[in-house]
């Protein structure tokens, strides 16, 4: 775009792919404004409709293949679930499932070249984030009333040290969203801009671009371990949460 | 084409502007809500179809194996029974087979004994049978050697001229056999 209108210089744009645009046109956007946010997390719903529904139809006891994936992303997260919150985090397995399957298929989505990736955008993962910081807190305080701020009061810690720790805890605990969402976002929005840097030096190396394009290469797997990786980490950090909220007494 | 142009103005547009499109905060209300209609879906997506139907399978799953566990378990049983069942049977018989030869060795014996008994009386009747016919024999050979004695001596009187009576040689013949 930018470098078509200056082939001569090296223009790089990498964060044009990160840019909200309406679908059908116009220039504003409402909040209802169908956009390639819209596009890209209904094909999101489309994949987990593919994975979950469409292919767990056959209830095979011999599962075919898509089935047994299927089975494994259940499995995966039902076991974390079950070992990081405990057999009472079980009842909010569909949520955590829900964020982690949502994560995990927006990211790989994302990875699609010229593609659109939903979780590099901080408006989306600290909504997710607020979501759980909202709904752990509420949790907890429904579950143990006053009891649920023991989780500032380190009853193993020496006496004196206790309220330092405390004055620590509600810090972590009130700076948890942030880091929940901003860890997602960043390292979605980093890889994807590193990509488009590099991809930038190819557009004007000639032949010099296979230097960076064995780079973009490279980076590439890494993000594709990123996308799984970051999906989990947000997931499992829910579990964590959710455990603080279930067990406040450490 | 017009709206890729047009779009991509828009995001040259926003980039001059904000720099950061994370940053764009106009845009949040349309993220936001989108999200909220995506993660809703995803949601309503797991809890009433995809997680009950995995769940279950894989409770079925887990309850086939077992019973199939359990399932090999009772025919082990069952082969082990049939193993002691065999071995008992084999037993049985190979009693059943040694008896059957020590009757039949038996009844061998039985059977060649009388056999043998009956062969010894056969031959002894035999042999009593050819005794007689021998004696019979010898006596018969002695009758014709004085029948031929006296013939003879009757020949030989006769050739020698002599009238002969016939009743004087003959009891001359039967006195020097006798003799």
């Amino acid at each position: 775009m930018a470098s078509e209108e200056a082939p001569s210089g090296l223009q790089i744009h990498p964060m044009d792919q990160f840019v909200v645009k309406p679908l059908f046109g116009g220039d504003t956007i409402y909040w209802y404004t169908p956009t390639n946010v819209t596009l890209w997390m209904a094909l999101a719903v489309l994949c987990v409709v593919l994975l979950l529904v469409i292919g767990t139809r056959g209830r095979a006891i011999v599962p075919s293949r898509i089935q047994s994936v299927a089975e494994l992303a259940y499995g995966f997260v039902y076991k974390m679930v079950e070992d990081v919150s405990g057999k009472d985090g079980l009842k909010y397995f569909p949520y955590i499932m829900t964020l982690f399957i949502f994560i995990v298929f927006a990211n790989f989505l994302g990875l699609i070249p010229t593609s659109f990736a939903t979780t590099s955008h901080i408006a989306v993962t600290a909504t997710m984030a607020m979501a759980v910081f909202l709904a752990i807190t509420i949790l907890g305080i429904v579950k143990h009333g006053v009891g649920f701020l023991s989780i500032f009061w380190i009853s193993a810690a020496p006496l004196a040290l206790r309220p330092v720790l405390a004055l620590i805890e509600v810090i972590s605990y009130f700076v948890r969203p942030v880091s929940h969402s901003i860890r997602l976002a960043g390292n979605m929005m980093a890889g994807h801009a590193v990509i488009k840097v590099f991809a930038g030096f190819a557009g004007v190396l000639g032949v010099g671009a296979v230097a960076p394009v064995a780079a973009i290469a490279s980076i590439y797997a890494l993000e594709t371990l990123v996308a799984f990786i970051q999906a989990y980490v947000f997931a499992i950090l829910t579990c964590v949460y959710l455990r603080d909220a279930l067990h406040p007494h450490h | 084409m017009a709206s890729e142009t047009h779009a991509a103005e828009g995001a040259a547009h926003a980039a001059e502007t904000v720099g950061m499109p994370q940053l764009d905060f106009a845009t949040f209300p349309n993220q936001i809500f989108w999200l909220v209609v995506t993660l809703v879906v995803i949601y309503f997506v797991l809890s009433r179809i995809a997680l009950p139907r995995i769940g279950a399978v894989l409770a079925e799953r887990q309850g086939t194996i077992s019973n199939d566990i359990a399932a090999a378990e009772e025919l082990k049983l069952r082969a082990q029974e049939a193993e002691k069942a065999y071995d008992k049977a084999l037993a049985d018989a190979r009693a059943e087979a040694q008896r059957i030869i020590a009757e039949a060795k038996a009844d061998i014996q039985g059977d060649l004994d009388a056999a043998t008994a009956k062969a010894d009386a056969e031959i002894a009747a035999r042999s009593a049978e050819a005794e007689k016919a021998i004696g019979a024999i010898r006596a018969g050979a002695l009758e014709s050697i004085s029948e031929v004695a006296r013939e003879t001596a009757l020949d030989v009187v006769t050739a020698m001229g002599f009238t002969s009576d016939a009743g004087a040689v003959n009891a001359a013949v039967d006195s020097k056999l006798k003799g």
